[in-house]
């Protein structure tokens, strides 16, 4: 067959092709990362002028994009947001991604802008790669709002955030300071390696553990559970097996920390090493009764949904545009001012312990 | 003819029909342009995965490794750019590492005779992790306007998508090789048979390694047309799309043993999961519901050539005692596979 003893010199040819094409491009410059910045890219509706006398439209239609659908975190935020909506007149829904991952959600947001969304409200699972696809849906006049997790800062109006991630960083460790006596190895279970809302509090974290106070707590490593149940049962499995003598996880993820309560509750561990971190009264009653958790926390996420269903139906109404200086009324929650970069502050997180767990149930 | 209107690949193609009719009929905003182009858009990289796995799973081999090798390219096209690389520099780089990786499948499968599966899980996870080693856990963005358009935007004045325009370029050209050209005639060949195949003097390891090269490239290729069109390098890029692109192969009427597919099959495939895919989304389908549904379509298409041979078997009996009977492919331009029954691989025991 001709075809076979032509291949050895047709490969020759071809590397060597594919090399003298890559030595004349490389040769010639070309676009590189310092000159393609063109810093552009301003949000399309900067220029729009907020009226915050005008009264909220009825009928709105509000999606919510958790980060995946089968988040029991975001599920709860999600039904305040359509309570809130629905307070509202308007109509909610929450759609998303079995994963989370971003590509998925980008399907999601293009489905939305097709079905002539007034508002989309989405925790990002990667702050750019949803970017484009949300640019577009604010280009087409549809009003984005982020909240947990935020998109790119020009990809969306108002970021609500639960609490400054300063603060949440911080009292993470002052809490497991706290439990261990101030001196051992530390490790965290965090959740996706991408999560911007997760990277943010452990920077905090890691800046918190710089004050002289904190000179003998170690953080020996960053685990990444992906916020799947399994996968963070097994990196907790893996993080008290590797490191012997850990003192403390913290996870402030309400999967992480769910899954590592599992682990830590049936095994050897149980109230040898400290748990906390951020996860939900529900999940965590049976680990608080047992002794495994002593005390974590978190805000309350319904109410993170309220105010981001507020703040989209206000964006989509005109009563606001997302400029920093801007008052949002919030129905029961009260007022939030807008903040720089278009961030709304629910507020500080609460701390739960078999004192007060009772007292919640969500 | 009437063997013509009952293949599967009609079926497929009038089951395409049917969901952009009813999607278009009964879902306002499916039949828009945006719509359309942002449908095929969204299969882009799906598209090519299965153009690289095609021809492999018609040699009876398979290449789990796709999506993975995507990932790491889509790692090294962030760690170059953010090193500060041209992008015209990035892209012979990375379709090169593609092939790279493609050939070490196609090492330990061919010249180690290694089980394809096991190899290409192997290397599933081998290159997934050194994406990760490459790029670490974060993201790099900011790639540079002039050539995002070419993943994103559509030909000025028409829905068609620049990408989905590659994807077409691309499949015709892998349908004119695997179904009029000698090497493609020989791909069947060695699905049907692969000793057949090599006392007829065809070359399979040869054929088999160029393959493998082959999928790494287009992976890589689309690895870039990923990388921009999210317009963020990730190591979990593309994270388990080697499954829809076998799915698609399969639906499209390839068999997972080899020697049997077209092109024509698999393309109207991914035109209907994306379809369907897209409709259901609008409709607000979830998730699960969708995937029950890619499973069972995925189920019937194995199952329908299955139960459509016992239904001719049990019509005419004398068709299962001659060993020369060539079941469905009869209608491809297949001269070698007709040839190959003889030497004794009956068709019976790959199914």
């Amino acid at each position: 067959m001709i075809h076979q003893r032509w291949s050895g010199k047709r490969a020759l040819l071809a590397v060597t092709s594919m090399g003298l094409a890559a030595a004349l491009v490389a040769g010639c410059g070309g676009t590189t990362k310092d000159n393609a910045e063109s810093g552009s890219g301003s949000g399309a509706n900067s220029e729009k002028v907020a009226d915050p006398n005008a009264p909220i439209k009825e009928g709105l239609q509000i999606a919510f994009l958790p980060k995946e659908i089968d988040n029991p975190y975001e599920n709860i935020v999600d039904e305040g947001g359509i309570a809130a909506v629905t307070e509202l007149k308007g109509t909610g829904k929450e759609v998303g991604p079995s994963d989370a991952s971003a590509s998925s959600q980008v399907s999601y947001i293009n489905t939305l802008v097709q079905q002539n969304q007034d508002a989309i409200v989405i925790a990002a699972n990667d702050p750019n790669a949803v970017a484009p696809a949300l640019k577009d849906a604010m280009e087409k006049g549809i009003a984005v709002v982020s909240y947990d997790s935020d998109a790119a800062v020009d990809a969306r109006q108002v970021f609500v955030n639960q609490a400054d991630s300063e603060s949440i960083g911080r009292s993470q460790i002052q809490m497991v300071s706290e439990q261990i006596g101030g001196k051992g190895k530390i490790a965290i279970l965090s959740a996706t390696p991408n999560a911007t809302n997760q990277n943010t509090w452990i920077e905090f974290m890691k800046d918190e553990l710089k004050k002289p106070e904190y000179k003998d707590i170690e953080l020996v490593t960053v685990a990444y559970g992906d916020d799947d149940d399994q996968k963070s049962f097994q990196e907790t499995q893996a993080l008290l097996s590797s490191n012997p003598d850990l003192k403390a996880i913290v996870s402030p993820t309400t999967v992480g920390i769910s899954a590592a309560a599992r682990y830590i509750s049936s095994s050897p561990y149980k109230g040898k090493v400290v748990l906390t971190g951020l996860g939900t009264p529900n999940q965590m009653r049976q680990f608080i009764k047992d002794g495994t958790v002593k005390e974590f926390a978190l805000w309350d996420p319904e109410q993170l949904g309220y105010l981001a269903g507020y703040a989209a139906a206000a964006l989509a109404s005109g009563q606001i545009t997302g400029k920093e200086g801007e008052v949002l009324k919030a129905g029961k929650l009260g007022e939030r001012k807008i903040g720089k970069n278009g961030e709304i502050i629910l507020g500080p997180p609460t701390t739960f312990n078999a004192d007060n767990i009772d007292d919640y149930d969500f | 003819m009437r063997e013509k209107l009952l293949r599967w690949e009609s079926i497929l193609l009038l089951l395409c029909i049917l969901v952009f009719v009813w999607g278009s009929a009964s879902t306002p905003g499916f039949a828009e342009t945006d719509n359309i182009s942002f449908l095929l858009l969204d299969y882009t990289e799906v598209a090519l995965l299965a153009l690289a796995l095609l021809p492999i799973i018609l040699t009876g081999e398979i290449d789990l490794s796709v999506a993975s090798i995507l990932g790491f390219c889509s790692a090294l096209t962030g760690v170059l750019w953010d090193a500060g690389m041209s992008f015209e520099t990035i892209v012979p780089i990375v379709l090169v590492a593609g092939a790279v990786l493609g050939s070490l499948n196609a090492t330990l499968i061919v010249k180690f005779a290694l089980p394809a599966l096991a190899v290409t899980i192997g290397t599933l996870g081998l290159y997934r992790g050194l994406a990760y080693v490459v790029l670490g856990d974060g993201a790099v963005t900011g790639f540079p306007d002039v050539y995002r358009p070419i993943a994103t935007d559509t030909i000025p004045g028409t829905f068609l998508p620049y990408a989905t325009l590659v994807v077409l370029v691309l499949g015709v050209l892998v349908a004119v090789v695997v179904h009029y050209t000698p090497v493609g005639r020989s791909l069947y060949a060695i699905g049907l048979g692969e000793q057949t195949a090599r006392f007829s003097g065809i070359r399979v390891q040869r054929i088999k390694f160029v393959l493998y090269i082959v999928s790494g490239i287009l992976c890589a290729l689309a690895s870039l047309v990923y990388t921009l069109r999210y317009n963020s390098a990730r190591a979990d890029n593309a994270n388990g799309m080697e499954l829809i692109a076998v799915a698609a192969v399969l639906l499209g009427g390839v068999s997972i043993f080899g020697g049997r597919g077209t092109v024509v099959g698999v393309a109207s495939a991914l035109l209907l999961m994306a379809g369907l895919r897209n409709v259901l989304f609008l409709n607000d389908v979830t998730n699960e519901i969708q995937n029950v549904i890619n499973g069972l379509l995925l189920i019937v298409s194995v199952l329908v050539p299955v139960v459509a041979n016992l239904v001719r078997r049990r019509r005419t009996p004398a068709a299962a005692a001659t060993p020369g009977a060539p079941p469905p492919q009869e209608t491809l331009p297949d001269p070698v596979g007709a040839t190959a029954a003889p030497h004794g691989t009956p068709e019976e025991d790959q199914r």
